[in-house]
């Protein structure tokens, strides 16, 4: 009940324009064009937690190792992963943890979601060549940085449009949504300031 | 030149002077301030005259943010303050907005003609919009500042440039993103929407449709012009009151989800505590005083208009209080126009200066009540040590302290 009335009233401002506006739901002004399945999946590159957006390839771990050094990934990020010019992407070493925030800002162990690591190598990587790794050498690059954190065990496991959003990582549940948004809300309830 | 008029000239020149001996209680102009001659004219140039240059005196300039000397370390450092030391009014010019990229990226060089907008995902119709068939849909221009989540005093400042460069004010114009959306046909269950621009690393970031839905621009037009290149030229988004990043620039694409998506953009956002996520995300109230403001010279004492600027990502400016002696007395400043939602509001003080040491500071209270803190107020609400430095979590909004040295000279007097 209490989910239900969240969305209902999330969608208050929505829901008050539609009953105003008879023809909400068809086109006003008639401009644009309808794109082509191709041009949307040439595009649609954000990478959903469930994946939905991934397109068809495979990679493993081991076959990462490679594409990390030839792609150039240990020019910036170190050959071990230990940081320099970019940011460090293997966990510090602290040992057992109750915390895995305690790993530190490192992208392949405190993300939330497997597909955002996907994601962010996908459409960020390698700098100046933004764009050019296929589906299969951001799988395995993926599946190398998750093996050098011990998010998997197996250097031939192999990760692909399937298996990549199944993975747990150690703070999937362990983060803080964003809260809901009304217009004229306080930034955060409570706060006096 | 005619000789009458320069006898009559001179004549008149010996008359003023005559005057002026003559009247008691003149000031004297000091070394500096005679009137001086208007020089040789300026001619007319290409350059000053097709889009025009501002004078050669006037030299405020952006600098790198972070302390950076050198403008050669622009380009994979691409975030530039502005200088609002020098600014009047609410208006940043375009040539002077702050600037921030994600990650550091280029500024794309885009075609218009080519420049395409696609909304898809949970959409009854997936439309792909043209620059001009997105000029011909209905428009509104509306005021509104930008705030990069890095613009945050500290010790090591010297200029407001530096403390709070990291924030401007515009004229946008351009489409509801509502307009669209409605266009397209928004699903039941569409709660997010991913809005991601063209530049190499595709900077891309979650919205929630509520926001959406309420005040969000994609905006072409920017102070009177088309966006500029670095400010997203041809289309950029504009959430109202949301940090920096939100606000996408070379938009190409917004796709309409059921969830938050956690793209790279919000990955920089993560935090594990529900408070430090709130204080991320809509901007408080805030407020600076920019002129007399650090690393300036008080000439003596006498009469000022303290002015400085005044925004709050809740709403508008209700009021902004001024003290001149460290925080024990308040006194309202005088708002300048209207205060519009989410933009800049000038504030002005009038201020006779006793040439002794003090302290300035500006507070501001939005619209919903919400009042800018003291970094004091903020370390004694989250339990913070008084012994060290307070820790401002979230966006840094708190209130900025001038020092007023009796020599005239201003510094920055953060704790």
């Amino acid at each position: 009940m209490a989910v239900f009335t969240m969305r209902l009233l999330k969608f208050l401002p929505l829901l008050m324009f539609l009953g105003v506006s008879a023809n909400a739901q068809s086109p006003t002004f008639g401009l644009g064009r309808t794109p082509t399945a191709g041009e949307i999946e040439a595009w649609d590159i954000a990478i959903s937690p469930t994946g939905e957006e991934l397109p068809v390839g495979s990679g493993t771990a081991n076959q990462g190792s490679e594409l990390y050094l030839s792609k150039g990934c240990a020019g910036c990020h170190g050959t071990t992963g230990a940081g320099g010019l970019a940011p460090r992407l293997i966990k510090r070493d602290v040992g057992e943890v109750d915390d895995p925030w305690q790993y530190g800002r490192v992208l392949p162990i405190r993300s939330p979601f497997a597909t955002t690591v996907w994601d962010f190598i996908n459409r960020g990587m390698p700098l100046g060549q933004e764009g050019t790794l296929t589906p299969d050498e951001v799988y395995s690059i993926t599946a190398y940085l998750f093996f050098l954190n011990d998010v998997i065990e197996d250097d031939l496991m192999v990760l692909d449009e399937v298996s990549l959003p199944q993975i747990q990582m150690p703070n999937r549940d362990n983060w803080a949504q964003v809260p809901d948004w009304f217009p004229g809300q306080p930034r955060l309830q409570g706060y006096p300031y | 030149m005619d000789s009458k008029k320069t006898d009559r000239r001179e004549f008149l020149k010996r008359s003023a002077a005559v005057a002026g001996g003559l009247t008691l209680g003149t000031v004297e102009p000091a070394l500096g301030q005679a009137v001086a001659p208007v020089p040789a004219n300026i001619l007319g140039t290409d350059e000053l005259v097709g889009y025009g240059d501002r004078s050669r005196f006037v030299t405020s300039e952006r600098i790198p943010h972070g302390g950076r000397a050198s403008p050669d370390t622009f380009g994979l450092d691409f975030h530039i303050a502005t200088p609002l030391q020098d600014s009047v009014g609410v208006v940043t010019p375009s040539s002077l907005h702050y600037m921030g990229t994600t990650r550091g990226s280029y500024v794309p060089d885009i075609n218009p003609a080519e420049h395409r907008l696609m909304i898809h995902g949970m959409v009854e119709r997936p439309l792909v919009f043209t620059m001009e068939e997105i000029k011909r849909l209905p428009s509104v221009t509306r005021m509104h500042f930008i705030e990069c989540a890095g613009n945050r005093s500290n010790r090591r400042h010297t200029t407001v440039q530096e403390t709070h460069g990291m924030t401007s004010n515009a004229e946008w114009t351009g489409v509801l993103l509502s307009t669209l959306l409605e266009e397209a046909g928004v699903q039941d269950d569409a709660d997010w929407i991913v809005a991601e621009g063209v530049e190499e690393v595709k900077g891309a970031s979650s919205i929630p449709m509520t926001k959406a839905m309420d005040d969000v621009l994609i905006c072409y037009g920017m102070n009177g012009e088309d966006v500029r290149p670095q400010q997203g030229f041809p289309l950029r988004m504009l959430a109202p009151g949301f940090e920096g990043i939100f606000n996408v620039k070379w938009l190409r694409r917004i796709k309409v989800v059921d969830r938050y998506y956690m793209t790279y953009n919000d990955y920089g956002h993560l935090t594990q505590d529900p408070a430090n996520a709130a204080l991320g995300y809509q901007i408080g109230p805030k407020s600076v005083i920019t002129h007399p403001s650090g690393g300036q010279q008080l000439p003596g004492k006498g009469f000022y208009e303290v002015s400085g600027l005044a925004w709050s990502g809740g709403g508008r400016v209700d009021k902004v209080e001024v003290t001149t002696d460290g925080g024990l007395t308040w006194t309202d400043a005088k708002l300048r126009g209207t205060a519009q939602p989410m933009a800049h509001t000038r504030f002005t003080f009038e201020w006779d200066w006793d040439g002794s040491a003090c302290e300035l500071q500006s507070r501001c209270i939005d619209e919903i009540g919400q009042v800018q803190p003291s970094r004091a107020q903020v370390a004694e609400f989250w339990n913070q040590p008084p012994d060290q430095p307070p820790r401002v979590r979230g966006q840094d909004n708190s209130i900025q302290p001038w020092r007023v040295d009796s020599d005239g000279s201003i510094h920055n007097a953060i704790a």
